[in-house]
């Protein structure tokens, strides 16, 4: 935006080259993992839609699921009537979830801390009992089958992944760019702000409430693309994408990688479905032993998040010099 | 009228048992403002020692519980000091991934000690039978919960409303920077309160291993419901914790009793029209 520095601008473009980079390394140098990396980059996806609802604007929710569980089942129905088009079942997503959000975020966005939180989840158990319960449209607790038609009518999905990997890794560069514009626009510091204190935004004219509803549901959109990417990519969806587990999971990841900074989300995302991975195939049954002994390191040793640390053993050598 | 009793029997015996397992919650999330995710954990630690009193060493069902209890205390005090304490200073999102973080070593360890299967609890055979009031006979196991539940809620009246423990913890509670310029030791007040809310969840998980079985993934998947209870109930409530397990236990009950094919979805609606009704909960006081 026009008062966003030039290097800023050039940082943020070497940024997503970077992203762009690490992503085709990622290609050629997992060509056996590609279903474990397009998860990653769902997930990176989804916990970036937390760090801009939650990092940014300091909205607290243990609900996200209920975005992402939105737009996956959004992609699904619309795959199962003849919608089979992938990117315009991610647009369908997004909108499912921007407008779930948007409903549920005029009730919620009233409400602060704790019970923000319980609300959140209430909304995330309500919608996945509806999906449930109204079994003949959303397949119940078995969920949906779904088959994927070619993208833009050209590009089919093969069964190693390859296209699928592509296809997710463009979108989370895109979702990257378009969170980058939006926090460093007038409309993303007025979120900062809203964070910082609600009560002199109220003061400075901010419409505070209307803000937080906004914020909401771009935040859902976003979310709401993470889910129908992984109902496409998966070709399945159940009303697995409503547990609170993962609502908890992307939590976890956002603040293990440092809120409120949107590559913190990507690092945290690539840690912790990292860890989790190596960690559950070397030790099936104890892998939560070291989840666990993790989180509680970077509460205690760098409570900003993992990508604190650099600043943290900088000025810690300043200060032994 | 008789799925009325059992509705009503079954739901206030729940209702108690939440009650117990909440309600240390509630009170140290209202006095220290720690969101506390592990404390679920205490409730299965306590069920699965009573387990492994009851089946590894033998004991009969009240000393399986005491020791349990006893163990779960002794484990309680040393957590809070080492990891809790710092925790109280950081923010809201640090705490969070901190005893989220003490649920899984929580899990881990007890699945690694026992396994993930459920660790059953029989209670002893007189309470498996029926106890006669006369005019109808009422399920002798729920009566005993529903028993130890008001004698657990008569206890906590009298620690709170008259001892000098009681005048202490509800000073912290209600101002805890006042209380401490006042010369009340809040950090004192603070750890005790802990082990006595680890030590009731642990009686919670024990009497309510019927309603909520125990197992290794317990804390995680009972987590939400002691979250709800607090937070309708109003935070560092005690009644309010009363009031609201009792009333969403005889509504989840109920609930499935009526209407199972709704699943939980009456309880979680409950909630959202309480908490829009009144956004710090029942008791929960309004200004903070």
């Amino acid at each position: 935006m026009s008062f966003a520095p030039r290097n800023a601008r050039l940082r943020d473009l070497a940024l997503l080259l970077g992203m762009a980079v690490a992503a085709a390394a990622a290609y050629y140098a997992f060509p056996d993992n590609l279903a474990f990396a397009t998860r990653v980059i769902i997930m990176m996806i989804f916990v970036l839609s937390l760090d801009f609802v939650l990092g940014v604007a300091g909205i607290t929710t243990l609900g996200h699921s209920a975005l992402f569980g939105a737009g996956a089942y959004a992609a699904a129905l619309c795959a199962a009537h003849g919608w089979s088009e992938p990117v315009l079942g991610v647009i369908a997503g997004a909108a499912a979830a921007a407008l779930v959000a948007l409903l549920s975020g005029l009730f919620l966005m009233r409400t602060r801390g704790l019970t923000l939180l319980m609300l959140t989840i209430a909304v995330t158990e309500v919608l996945g009992e509806l999906v449930n319960k109204f079994s003949d449209i959303t397949g119940g607790a078995d969920g949906l089958d779904i088959l994927m038609g070619p993208i833009f009518g050209v590009l089919k999905f093969d069964f190693r992944g390859q296209v699928g990997y592509i296809y997710a890794a463009c979108a989370l560069l895109l979702v990257f760019a378009f969170l980058r514009v939006l926090v460093a626009s007038p409309f993303g510091l007025a979120a900062r702000g809203i964070k910082e204190s609600p009560a002199r935004m109220r003061a400075i004219g901010a419409p505070v409430y209307w803000r937080l509803v906004a914020i909401y549901a771009i935040g859902g959109a976003v979310a709401g693309v993470a889910g129908a990417l992984s109902a496409q990519s998966t070709s399945l969806v159940s009303p697995n994408v409503f547990d609170f587990q993962l609502s908890a999971d992307a939590l976890i990841m956002l603040i293990l990688g440092g809120a409120g900074r949107l590559y913190g989300a990507l690092f945290g995302a690539l840690v912790f479905m990292s860890v989790h991975q190596v960690a559950a195939s070397v030790d099936p049954f104890n892998w939560l032993f070291i989840i666990g002994a993790l989180l509680l390191a970077v509460v205690y040793v760098a409570p900003a998040g993992l990508l604190s640390l650099p600043d943290l053993v900088k000025r810690q050598l300043r200060f032994s010099r | 009228m008789n799925t009325f009793a059992s509705i009503c029997i079954d739901g206030v015996a729940y209702g108690m048992i939440l009650f117990m397992i909440s309600v240390g919650l509630s009170v140290t999330m209202g006095l220290m403002r720690v969101v506390n995710l592990a404390h679920g954990g205490f409730a299965m630690l306590g069920g699965a020692l009573a387990h492994f009193g009851m089946a590894a060493l033998g004991l009969n069902f009240a000393a399986a519980a005491a020791l349990a209890i006893v163990v779960v205390v002794a484990l309680s005090a040393p957590m809070e000091r080492l990891l809790y304490r710092p925790l109280y200073r950081m923010g809201e999102l640090q705490q969070v991934l901190a005893t989220i973080g003490i649920t899984f070593l929580m899990i881990a360890s007890v699945s690694y000690w026992l396994g993930t299967s459920i660790l059953e609890i029989r209670l002893p055979s007189t309470l498996s039978g029926a106890v006669n009031l006369g005019f109808r006979t009422l399920p002798a196991d729920r009566v005993f919960v529903i028993v130890i539940g008001l004698i657990v809620i008569g206890a906590l009246y009298l620690l709170v409303e008259r001892t000098r423990f009681g005048v202490k913890l509800r000073a912290a509670v209600d101002e805890r920077d006042a209380a401490a310029c006042l010369g009340i030791d809040t950090a004192k007040v603070f750890s005790r309160t802990f082990a006595l809310g680890a030590a009731l969840a642990a009686l919670g998980g024990i009497m309510g291993a019927g309603l909520l079985p125990i197992d290794a993934y317990y804390p995680l998947r009972y987590m939400v419901l002691f979250l709800v209870v607090v937070a309708v109930g109003g935070l560092g409530s005690i009644a309010g914790s009363f009031l609201a397990a009792l009333g969403l236990g005889v509504l989840d009950t109920a609930a499935r009793y009526l209407a199972p094919a709704y699943g939980t979805i009456f309880f979680y609606v409950a909630m959202i029209v309480i908490l829009g009704w009144r956004p710090h909960g029942l008791l929960g006081r309004t200004e903070s």
